[in-house]
């Protein structure tokens, strides 16, 4: 490793125009070339801004005070624009999709050399050959349309590394990514800095899922300061994670549970180089002695989808012959990779779109004949992001909207709506505008808005999508909340933790059809239904074969039933 | 998902029409629409007429893509016509300086052969338009028509913007589809059932979430461009470049006879940009 740091923050702050205080704090942080660096920290920790001003984009786009000093390659940044910084980092954005800035694969790649004046023939050679690179040569002239979340990402991959950057940033690379996806995103970025020995910064709050694959230092960020800067094994063995928010590896969580006082010597940075000499007794008994939670839900059913088909074009079946039974009061989880017909199952439930076959019940009742309006006031349908559904500027006025389309008399309106202000923990913003809150509050105030409507069944489309695990915890105790309070919930989701941890039922959607409708502890087990429907067989199984557990899915199921123990 | 063929926006079919580059397109446009703008001769709009309709079946755009604005254009002409007519019923008789009466509508008001011909001729004349609009915005692909318009000169920002524009189009539409469904749910009535203004104020708690949503969008892409340097010199190049090819030449050899041919009959052959069939 050479003396010389590529990056090198001393007494750095900066505080956008827009905030009364300062994001980032008395940053001192070193990064040495040929680095693999972690960066998390909850959200609004101040971690994308230092990306930000990494790469540029602070002060280029986003204005604020900067003080102190941020050297890369030795040149401090101030006196560089976001254009030679640019040929010094390269970043991949969270959104790949958003990112797209070309028509075609090619296009987006070239995108660099076109504003560096690159000539036509040299371009396309460049092009061709970085496309081998992150193996999208067979798709150059696709449009982002046809492609798969993990493909958008590695054209933003290739778009940047064919600058020969030294610096490559990544800003939260598994945002947007089933597990399965995510898991190979990990891989390719790991290859590339083995096989070029560039410095890597990924910026990310999954941390489990980025451990996948080594990680040279870890450093958290909390509140604008760096609080802590080690490697991974003493950072899981600390109590650091805990503190500030951040979801600490699953099969940590369960070895602690079992008692097991977790040190830096056992390597627990990786489930792969954990050692559990002399703890695996101890992981069994405790396994032992967690009593399985017998409750089963045997209500009635609320909504049963008898032999439902569905097709677009008449010619290519997006759903085929779909049987399921939801009783009352459950809370289910649909999973399935992009394009499996998730979303298409919730738009025939609402009504946006007529099956082809088969039909819908509700408690019994065939809702064929119900128009969207009148689905509405059984079936509510939460859209995964809170700007597409807010229309108007203050929060009372947005609950209110589906009560005074319906022609609801305004006093009968207000004590509605008050009532689902005061479920939903908004009460005390009744009279705030919108723009003013959060985006947990917003989502939660687009989900009173549906609420208000009084539905019997919710559908939630990636409700936790993005979040850190504070506001993770905060949105799904809040819809156990709505769960207890007799409102069936049905939850379309990549999200392992969300499935283990809060929906005991788990249907998996592949191509069309159903694959499995079981607990969640089956589905994270079953390698063939987590092979087709891109998912990741849970850390918490490897940790049970380690332990020398052969059930696990056992394993996986008592320790769902003892962390519902804790919790209740 | 197939749903995309159904959106109004650039596809890419391997057709003869999609082949041409876009800088041809645009010129063929140009050439063709000053062409039916000019003339008020019935027959050179409606060869114009039938050659682009011609043009947009060999350009294999499906019905189904352009229905909507196909609708949208026929009750806009109609409602243009009804208007007019109204507002100067004469308005043939002073062009073609003869009347014959069909019948009387309403009081004094009449209707003339010269004023139905008139009417007809303006009718086609703009209906003429449509097809060639259609074929120029679903066949050209953005970036390459950005190419080729930087290529005559045209500032690259302002080239790029128009074809994120255009990119960026169907993203919209879908978005735009996805929140009216989800309002809808929430009770907004977009039937035939609501009354007009309610309609507008229904429309409105849609288009905001879009225009919300879509504000985020353009950060998130000004950001991507800028941190891989566009504008850093005032001059690029283009992946998707092309150079003319024999067959632009030829499209745009034929568009330029068509529009020569539709003036050489209106100065010497009319003596006026109209055709007179009354005399």
């Amino acid at each position: 490793m050479n003396d010389q740091a590529i990056i090198e923050f001393q007494d750095f702050s900066f505080q956008y125009f827009s905030q009364a205080e300062p994001t980032l704090i008395d940053i001192n942080l070193k990064i040495y070339p040929g680095e693999k660096i972690l960066i998390v920290g909850p959200s609004g920790s101040g971690k994308s801004t230092l990306g930000r001003c990494l790469n540029g984009l602070i002060p280029f786009s986003y204005t604020g005070v900067i003080n102190g000093s941020l050297k890369i390659n030795g040149i401090e940044t101030a006196n560089l624009d976001i254009f030679s910084l640019s040929k010094l980092i390269g970043t991949v954005l969270q959104d790949s999709d958003g990112q797209f800035v070309g028509l075609t694969v090619g296009e987006d790649i070239a995108f660099a050399l076109e504003n560096d004046n690159v000539d036509h023939a040299e371009m396309n050679t460049r092009v061709t050959d970085v496309a081998r690179m992150v193996d999208m040569q067979n798709w150059l002239s696709s449009s982002p349309y046809e492609l798969s979340g993990g493909q958008k990402q590695r054209t933003s991959l290739a778009g940047v590394l064919i600058d020969d950057v030294p610096i490559l940033l990544f800003d939260e690379p598994l945002a947007n990514l089933d597990p399965a996806t995510g898991k190979t995103a990990i891989e390719i970025i790991d290859d590339i800095h083995n096989n070029s020995q560039k410095t890597v910064i990924i910026i990310e709050h999954r941390l489990e899922d980025v451990l996948h694959r080594n990680i040279d230092r870890v450093i958290v960020i909390d509140e604008g300061r760096i609080i802590a800067d080690m490697d991974a094994d003493t950072l899981v063995s600390s109590k650091i994670l805990k503190d500030t928010g951040i979801r600490e590896p699953l099969y940590v969580t369960a070895l602690k549970y079992a008692g097991i006082n977790v040190t830096s010597k056992m390597h627990p940075g990786h489930i792969t180089s954990l050692n559990l000499e002399g703890s695996q007794a101890v992981l069994r008994s405790w396994y032992k002695a967690i009593s399985p939670d017998s409750q089963h839900n045997t209500n009635p059913s609320i909504l049963m989808m008898q032999n439902i088909s569905f097709s677009y074009d008449g010619v290519r079946h997006v759903l085929e012959d779909i049987n399921i039974d939801i009783r009352k009061g459950e809370m289910v989880s649909i999973i399935g990779k992009n394009g499996a017909g998730k979303s298409t199952l919730s738009k025939l439930l609402c009504g946006f779109e007529k099956e082809d076959q088969g039909s819908i019940h509700f408690m019994g009742d065939d809702i064929k004949g119900l128009t969207i309006k009148e689905r509405a006031e059984i079936i509510g349908l939460v859209m995964q992001n809170p700007n597409q559904m807010i229309s108007k500027p203050m929060i009372f006025d947005e609950i209110a909207l589906g009560l005074r389309l319906r022609h609801v008399p305004e006093d009968e309106i207000a004590p509605r709506v008050d009532k689902v202000l005061k479920i939903c923990g908004l009460a005390p913003f009744k009279d705030w505008p919108i723009s003013a809150l959060s985006y947990g509050q917003k989502k939660r105030v687009t989900i009173a808005s549906i609420l208000v409507l009084d539905p019997k069944i919710l559908i939630l489309d990636e409700p936790t999508a993005g979040q850190d695990f504070q506001h993770y915890t905060e949105i799904m105790k809040f819809l156990v909340e709505i769960n207890k309070g007799g409102v069936t919930v049905i939850l379309i989701t990549h999200d392992m933790h969300l499935m283990l941890e809060y929906t005991p039922r788990s249907i998996v959607l592949s191509g069309g059809r159903k694959i499995a409708d079981t607990l969640a502890s089956v589905v994270l087990t079953d390698s063939r239904v987590i092979e087709e429907a891109n998912l990741k067989e849970t850390s918490l199984f490897k940790l049970a074969q380690l332990a020398g557990i052969e059930d696990g899915t056992g394993f996986v199921q008592g320790f769902i039933d003892y962390e519902k123990g804790m919790r209740s | 998902m197939n749903s995309k063929m159904k959106l109004f926006s650039y596809n890419f079919v391997d057709s003869p029409i999609h082949r041409l580059s876009g800088l041809t397109k645009l010129i063929c446009f140009m050439l063709l629409t000053s062409t039916v703008m000019y003339s008020y001769d019935i027959r050179i709009i409606l060869v114009v007429m039938l050659f682009s309709l011609f043009i947009l079946k060999i350009s294999r755009i499906k019905f189904s893509q352009i229905r909507l604005m196909i609708i949208y254009v026929l009750v806009f002409l109609i409602t243009n016509a009804v208007i007019s007519f109204f507002f100067s019923p004469e308005q043939g008789v002073n062009i073609y300086k003869t009347r014959h009466v069909i019948g009387n509508l309403y009081g004094s008001l009449k209707l003339t052969w010269e004023q139905l011909f008139y009417q007809f001729t303006k009718f086609f004349k703009y209906a003429s338009v449509v097809p060639l609009g259609i074929i120029f915005l679903l066949t050209t692909n953005p970036s390459e028509f950005a190419s080729s318009l930087n290529g005559v000169k045209v500032n690259f920002k302002a080239a790029y913007a128009f074809a994120l524009t255009l990119r960026y189009f169907p993203d919209i539409q879908r978005n735009y589809h996805d929140i009216s469904q989800a309002q809808q749910a929430r009770g907004l009535d977009l039937s035939h059932k609501a009354k007009p203004m309610d309609r507008f104020k229904y429309a409105l708690l849609i288009i905001i979430p879009l225009i919300f949503s879509t504000l985020d969008r353009i950060e998130m892409i000004s950001n991507a461009m800028d941190l891989r340097g566009f504008a850093k010199s005032n001059t690029r190049t283009w992946y998707t470049y092309r150079k003319l090819q024999p067959r632009d030449y030829a499209a745009i050899a034929v568009s330029l006879l068509i529009f020569f041919v539709a003036i050489g009959i209106s100065v010497f052959i009319n003596h006026s940009r109209f055709y007179n069939p009354f005399i």
